[in-house]
C-alpha cells in the first residue's frame, strides 16, 4: 500500500491555474489553512473556489487568485462578515454563482453519486435562478408532477480538507462535534488533500476515538500532509478553538501589511510570526 | 418586579412562535429568539427540540440529547420538521427577505452574509423572523435580493411551495403576520409603549393595519421569573433591544 505523505508544497504542485478547487470546512472552522498559505505562496490563481466560505475565501480573494466563486456565504463565525471577502465583492473582482446552503450539499453528493444532477425543494422563487441564470428545473416523473431545481454536481479538480487525525495511507479521521461535508468533499473531486494536525499509524486512530469518526476513506484520498495548527486560525476542535485574536488582528490590519508579515514565507515561517505577533500583545 | 421592559416583550413574542409547535426543532437565529425558544421549551411547548447553534441537540441547561451536525441539520430542514426564526437586512410586504446584498448583485454596494439557507428554509419548513431595529431601511418596498421566499412568490410556485409558510415577524416595535387576503403584512400587535403610527412611520411600505391593534401579551410571572433568574440573569437582552431609546 502507498504511503500519500507529502509537503504542501508538494500538494501545491499537483494544482495549476484555472482549476476548480473545493476547500472543506465550515465558516471560520477548520478550515485548510496551511494548505491555502501553500497555495498563496504559489502563482496559481484564475481558480473557481467552492466552498462554505470562511477567511480562505477573503485570502484568495485578497490576493486575486479568484475568477469564481461558488458559495451560500462567506463569515467568520465569531465576525459576521468577512472584511476582504466583501471588498473583492464590492469592486466586482471575481464572479459569484450564490446558492443555498442545501443546494450546495445536493451539489456535493451529486458528484459524489456521479449523478449530474439532484433535485431539491430550495431556490425556486429566490433570485438564486435569477443569479444563476443557467440552473435548470426538473419535473417529478411521478403523479405529483411537481417541479424542482436541478442541482448540477459539485465536481471540482481537487479538494482540500483539514482533519484532526490521519495516517500515512490517506485514512482521516475528525474528533470533533462536526464531520462538517469533508467527506463529500473530497468524493466530489478528482484528487483530494487532507492536512492533519497529527500523522498517526493506523492503529492508533481508533485506540482512544470510535471508529465512526474515520471520515475520510483513503481511496478517495491522493496526498497527506502533516500541518500541526494547520487550520489556524479557525477552530480544529477538540485540538484548538478559533484563535479570535488573530482572527480579530486578520480582520482589522490592511491585506497588504498582513501578507507582507504573515504569509510572505513558509509555514514555519507564518508559525514564528505569529509567535513574535503574540508577544507584542499586551 | 420591576416594569416588563420593551426587550422581554420581544422575548415572550418570539416565544410564541412556537408556541403549538409539538416535537420540532426550533431554529433561532439571535439572542432574543433563542431566549424565546427556551423560554417555550421551559413552559408551554415543552416538546421543542433545542440547538446549541453548533452540532448537538440541548436541553435549556445546555445538557446534550442529540446530534445534529450541519448535514443532518440541512436535511432535516427538508423534512420540515422545524420552525425556524432568521434574521432579515431587508423584509418586504409579502415576506422577501434578504441577507445576501444590498445593490446591484454584480457589484454590490453591501456584500453582506449570503443567501445562507433561506431559500431551502422558506420552501420547506415555517420561517419567521426577529429584526432587532425595525426602520425603513429593513421594511422596504422591495428587497434587492430575495433569499427568503415570501408569499407572493411561492405562491407562483404550486405544489413545490406547498410547505411554505411565514407564521410571523417579531420587530423591536411589534409584532407582524401575513392574515391578508392577499397575505401581505399585518401589523398583529405592538409591544405596549409604541404607536401605531410610531411603527407605521418607520415601515417603508403600506402596512395593513386593523382598526384595533392589541398589545402584545404580558408575560406571566413565571416567565418573567425564567427570563430574569434563568435564562438570562445578566441581562443580555437589554443590549439587542435597548430600553427607551425608541420612545
Amino acid at each position: 500500500m502507498s504511503d500519500k505523505t507529502m509537503t504542501a508544497d508538494e500538494v501545491v504542485s499537483r494544482l495549476r491555474s484555472g482549476m476548480t478547487l473545493g476547500i472543506g470546512g465550515w465558516g471560520s472552522r477548520r478550515k485548510p489553512m496551511a494548505l491555502v498559505r501553500a497555495l498563496l505562496r504559489s502563482g496559481i490563481g484564475d481558480l473557481t473556489v467552492v466552498s462554505y466560505g470562511g477567511p480562505e475565501v477573503g485570502m484568495l480573494a485578497a490576493a486575486g487568485r479568484i475568477r469564481k466563486l461558488v458559495t451560500a456565504f462567506v463569515t467568520l463565525d465569531s465576525v459576521p462578515l468577512e472584511p476582504h471577502y466583501r471588498a473583492a465583492r464590492e469592486s466586482g473582482d471575481f464572479e459569484l454563482a450564490e446558492v443555498d446552503e442545501g443546494m450546495f450539499l445536493w451539489g456535493l453528493r451529486a458528484a459524489a453519486n456521479r449523478l449530474p444532477f439532484l433535485p431539491v425543494r430550495a431556490g425556486l422563487g429566490s433570485d438564486v435562478m435569477r443569479v444563476n441564470p443557467g440552473l435548470r428545473t426538473v419535473t417529478s416523473p411521478y403523479e405529483d408532477g411537481e417541479t424542482f431545481v436541478a442541482v448540477p454536481a459539485l465536481r471540482t479538480d481537487a479538494a482540500l480538507v483539514h482533519v484532526n487525525r490521519a495516517d500515512r495511507l490517506g485514512n482521516g479521521q475528525y474528533l470533533g462535534p462536526d464531520p462538517y461535508f469533508d467527506d463529500l468533499f473530497c468524493e466530489a473531486a478528482e484528487e483530494a488533500y487532507v492536512s492533519c494536525e497529527r500523522l498517526v499509524d493506523t492503529a492508533e486512530l481508533t485506540k482512544e476515538a470510535a471508529p465512526q469518526s474515520l471520515l475520510l476513506k483513503r481511496l478517495s484520498v491522493s496526498g497527506v500532509v502533516e500541518a500541526p495548527n494547520g487550520a489556524h486560525f479557525t477552530s480544529c476542535a477538540p485540538d484548538y478553538g478559533r484563535d479570535e485574536e488573530f482572527q480579530r488582528e486578520y480582520v482589522s490590519t490592511p491585506w497588504p501589511e498582513f501578507a507582507e508579515r504573515f504569509l510572505s514565507g513558509d509555514e514555519e515561517a507564518y508559525r514564528s510570526s505569529v509567535r513574535a505577533w503574540r508577544k507584542e500583545r499586551p | 418586579m420591576n416594569a416588563v421592559s420593551r426587550s422581554e416583550y420581544c422575548v415572550i413574542a418570539c416565544a410564541d412562535a412556537w408556541r403549538g409547535a409539538g416535537e420540532i426543532l426550533a431554529s433561532p437565529m439571535g439572542l432574543i429568539p433563542s431566549l424565546g425558544a427556551r423560554l417555550a421549551r421551559l413552559t408551554f411547548a415543552p416538546d421543542l427540540l433545542l440547538t446549541d447553534g453548533e452540532a448537538l441537540l440541548v436541553r435549556p441547561d445546555g445538557t446534550p440529547e442529540g446530534w445534529l451536525p450541519y448535514r443532518q441539520h440541512l436535511a432535516l430542514v427538508a423534512g420540515g420538521r422545524r420552525h425556524v426564526m432568521m434574521g432579515a437586512s431587508q423584509i418586504d410586504r409579502h415576506g422577501n427577505q434578504n441577507i445576501s446584498c444590498i445593490g446591484d448583485f454584480g457589484r454590490p454596494r453591501r456584500q453582506l452574509l449570503g443567501v445562507r439557507g433561506a431559500p431551502l428554509n422558506t420552501l420547506n419548513n415555517p420561517t419567521s423572523y426577529w429584526i432587532p431595529r425595525h426602520s425603513r431601511r429593513v421594511f422596504v418596498e422591495r428587497v434587492d435580493m430575495v433569499c427568503g421566499v415570501g408569499y407572493d412568490r411561492a405562491a407562483e410556485l404550486g405544489g413545490t411551495a406547498r410547505f411554505h409558510r411565514i407564521p410571523r415577524v417579531v420587530s423591536d416595535l411589534g409584532v407582524f403576520d401575513f392574515a391578508t387576503p392577499d397575505h401581505s403584512m399585518r401589523l398583529a400587535s405592538v409591544h405596549p409603549g409604541v404607536g401605531v403610527e410610531q411603527v407605521r412611520e418607520a415601515t417603508g411600505f403600506e402596512l395593513t393595519v386593523p382598526d384595533e391593534v392589541p398589545y402584545t401579551r404580558e408575560p406571566t410571572a413565571e416567565e418573567l421569573r425564567l427570563i430574569r433568574e434563568e435564562l438570562d440573569p445578566d441581562g443580555a437582552r437589554a443590549r439587542e433591544v435597548p430600553e427607551g431609546a425608541r420612545g
